[in-house]
């Protein structure tokens, strides 16, 4: 280990296993791809901020909408949740890393190898056109290779998605410190637990809709090809058995963030915590029951509508108990306004709208109005932005110093907040008259004389404001690089575990286990007069994972055979497959038995605090 | 205590006697959960296209169910030597461990051989592809990727028999095979399925 720390920087990085770097290049490569599917939205408001409006035209026009969807929730929602499940989950948890911190590292290279891939096809002559959805039969007959980008871009990193999760959930229910028993568990550790399980049973049903998609395009099969007696509404079903519970998968550990934030800034327990835990769990089950809203028009017969239209209603109750419960624990608090409590409070009437619209749309004679029309993208961005988006920022804000060691400038994060939230209405709200006066979604331009102009607009110009809010942030973030100052172990006067060791957290986090007394441990420690958590053992060694290259290699691998396939260069292709095994085989003839740091090496405090 | 028990060093689980065999125990537990999920959509789509012949050969027409029931005796039997393995694993019985898994790979060969000629036979017998009917891609994806499955899975113990034959078992070495003891029942599980809902359906549905 001593030359652990002589390392070239780069190497570092390609080969850590360490939870703590994986978050934070999640969190790098995800507010990348935040950043730029926030420009295809702002160039995609530039090209309807007049009626017929020659901008980007209709072709790009439709690039930019499929690669807006597909990039902001594959590759900005969910790396961001998952650098603050790896950053934050094992601290809060009082473990001292993940279960599978080579299958953790592995998850991320696929993603991003995925991530680029997708990105290529603007370089490589036109990116996917097909929505993000990538319906057929205009996914399987458009023409070019944009889709092929799609197909095979998620795939590899939906593949990162999946084994993330099993190790999130082996994570949580394996390697809890003594007495965090389940009722115990932070919201945020309780909720990316839930998602994780979505993500296990969500996901595979995407691998087979979109290799089932990259059949039907590369290798000329009939699955979707109704002439050949194919079915194109199967891809639909598949896609939204997954798709449905991907929308939970990106808001629930946003819901846990929040319930994290509210109670420390209203310095109270939550409300309710099992009341949360259950409602979580419930919105997790009932988030398969549900995929058929999406499809209330394709006309699958008035039972199927109603049955999907009832398990969609639903979902509103426990969704509502999480609303009372955020704020009834406001109630009586001693509430402050820091910018992580903004967002959390922001979120709460933001996200309701969202709500309201959603059962709304849930009721099938009225989705029939509502269907493909602004409606649906007033709704859904009020419930992704809303709720995810400000669940992100509120998280940014509230875990930096614990992930960077600094603590970001406030003035500067609230004046990202105001701008943001403003700009986040001016732009979505407006969207449901567009919507329920006939503007359909996904079309480059409209005609003037329809009293569209207006509000189109405004929303044009809430997108200016969101995109200035978003580069206040970047500045914040820049600044505080720079000059910011050092961050205390625990900044907010935290209650969870991640709030007592060092910001930002040594590597092997927890010198000598904590023992876990009850709900919100590190609140209950300090009111009893504790200065450090108890310890639940004798200071020792502690073993930590070799660093490998092999999760780097295995991603490129796929890549490389990706990026082949597309074209159909398949000796090359197969290379590429061949790559990604010659890294799987080597992983299982090689034995990785770690290292030890001496208990003598930890620093004097053991990394108990100050 | 019998005196076996008292040689035998290991504890009664060794697949999952450290944190380390205890998380791969139940991440494969989780993999096999996601496997389920994509074989359901696998089995879903073939449901919704197995009368899609585009006016070519039917299942009825096309499968031998004598073929299908050896290839699923093979596979079958090779679920119950691995269960032998998993024994000899469990009572520390390396080499027996070893052997009864030679025979599952071999079993598993034998089944992948029979899959291959079926394929073969279907292609150039009646022409029945991937691209001749909706059916015929949702066959070749359905039965083909359980055959990936087969032919990973002896990849697999191959490397496993290959890398550890001269260490012995331990706590490092159990879970390792244990787990591909799993894996191997959840294949013969799919088969079963498959059996029933492509071949036998296929015949009488």
């Amino acid at each position: 280990m001593s030359d652990y720390k002589k390392k070239n920087p780069v190497w570092d990085w390609l080969t850590t296993v360490d939870h703590k770097k994986i978050g934070i290049l999640y969190l790098v490569s995800g507010a990348f791809f935040f950043l730029l599917g926030g420009l295809e939205a702002i160039l995609l408001r530039v090209q309807l901020l007049y009626p017929e409006f020659d901008f980007v035209g209709a072709a790009t026009f439709n690039q930019l909408l499929t690669m807006h969807g597909t990039t902001m929730i594959f590759l900005a929602a969910m790396p961001l949740i998952f650098g603050f499940m790896n950053a934050i989950i094992p601290l809060q948890i009082g473990a001292r890393d993940v279960a599978f911190p080579f299958i953790n590292s592995l998850g991320f290279w696929l993603f991003s190898a995925g991530g680029i891939l997708l990105n290529l096809g603007w370089f490589m002559g036109g990116a996917p056109d097909a929505g993000w959805t990538g319906y057929a039969p205009l996914s399987t007959t458009s023409p070019g290779n944009g889709v092929d980008f799609y197909v095979l871009g998620l795939q590899i990193s939906g593949i990162g998605t999946l084994i993330g999760g099993i190790n999130f959930l082996v994570t949580i229910i394996n390697m809890r410190a003594p007495g965090m028993t389940f009722m115990r568990m932070p919201l945020f550790t309780w909720s990316s637990f839930i998602t994780s399980g979505l993500i296990l049973f969500a996901f595979p049903a995407l691998t087979i809709g979109l290799a089932l998609l990259m059949f039907d395009r590369l290798f000329g099969t009939q699955f979707f090809a109704a002439e050949a007696g194919g079915n194109p509404i199967i891809y639909e079903h598949l896609f939204w058995i997954f798709g449905h519970p991907e929308v939970y998968i990106l808001v629930l550990p946003a819901f846990g963030m929040f319930s994290e934030i509210i109670a420390t800034f209203s310095r109270k327990r939550l409300f309710g915590y099992s009341a949360m835990v259950f409602a979580t769990a419930l919105i997790g089950f009932l988030g398969f029951m549900v995929w058929v809203h999406h499809m209330f028009t394709v006309g699958l017969g008035p039972i199927a509508n109603s049955i999907f239209a009832v398990a969609t209603m639903l979902i509103a109750v426990p969704t509502g108990v999480k609303i009372f419960n955020w704020l009834f624990t406001m109630w009586g608090g001693k509430v402050s306004f820091p910018t992580a409590n903004l967002f959390a409070v922001g979120f709460i009437p933001s996200f309701v709208l969202g709500g309201m619209t959603g059962v709304m749309l849930s009721v099938p004679p009225a989705d029939y109005q509502y269907h493909d029309s602004y409606f649906v993208v007033a709704h859904f961005h009020y419930v992704i932005v809303g709720g995810v988006v400000f669940g992100l920022f509120a998280g940014f804000y509230y875990w930096w110093p614990k992930i960077f060691g600094t603590v970001l400038n406030e003035f500067l994060g609230k004046l990202h907040f105001w701008l943001f939230f403003i700009g986040f209405h001016l732009t979505f709200f407006p969207m449901h008259f567009l919507g329920l006066m006939g503007m359909p979604r996904r079309v480059y331009t409209y005609l003037s004389g329809q009293s569209l102009d207006e509000a189109n607009f405004a929303a044009t110009i809430g997108a200016f404001l969101m995109g200035i809010a978003t580069i206040v942030m970047v500045w914040n973030i820049i600044q505080t690089a720079v000059k910011g100052k050092k961050a205390g172990n625990d900044p907010w006067d935290g209650r969870t575990l991640e709030w007592a060791i060092s910001s930002p957290a040594p590597e092997y986090n927890f010198a000598q286990t904590p023992l876990i007394r009850g709900l919100d441990a590190w609140w209950l420690e300090k009111r009893a007069g504790n200065k450090v958590m108890v310890p639940a053992e004798p200071l020792d060694d502690i073993h930590m994972p070799d660093a490998s290259i092999l999760p780097f290699v295995m991603s490129l691998g796929l890549f490389i055979a990706g990026l082949a396939a597309i074209y159909s260069m398949w000796i090359i292709a197969i290379g590429g497959l061949v790559l990604t095994v010659v890294g799987m085989v080597l992983r299982s003839v090689i034995d990785y038995h770690g290292y030890h740091i001496h208990k003598e090496d930890l620093p004097a405090e053991g990394g108990k605090g100050k | 205590m019998s005196a076996k028990e008292t040689m035998s060093k290991l504890p009664a689980n060794p697949e999952r006697a450290t944190l380390d065999g205890k998380n791969k125990f139940l991440g494969f537990w989780f993999f096999l959960g996601g496997e389920t999920v994509l074989f359901a959509s696998l089995f879903g789509v073939y449901l919704g296209l197995r009368n899609s012949t585009n006016g070519g050969v039917t299942s009825n027409e096309l499968f031998e169910l004598p073929l299908v029931f050896i290839a699923t005796m093979i596979l079958l039997t090779s679920s119950l030597t691995s269960v032998f393995a998993t024994m000899a694993l469990k009572t520390n019985h390396f080499k027996r461990m070893i052997g009864w898994f030679v025979v599952t790979a071999i079993l598993g060969l034998g089944f992948l051989g029979l899959e291959i000629y079926e394929f073969n036979h279907y292609v150039h017998e009646y022409g029945h592809t991937m691209q001749s009917s909706a059916w015929g891609s949702a066959f070749y994806t359905l039965v083909g990727t359980h055959g990936a499955h087969v032919t990973a899975g002896i990849v697999w113990i191959a490397l496993l028999i290959f890398r550890n034959m001269r260490r012995g078992m331990d706590l490092y070495t159990a879970p390792k095979f244990y787990l591909f003891a799993l894996y191997w029942h959840f294949i013969d599980v799919v088969w079963i399925f498959i059996f029933t809902v492509v071949y036998l359906m296929g015949k009488v549905g």
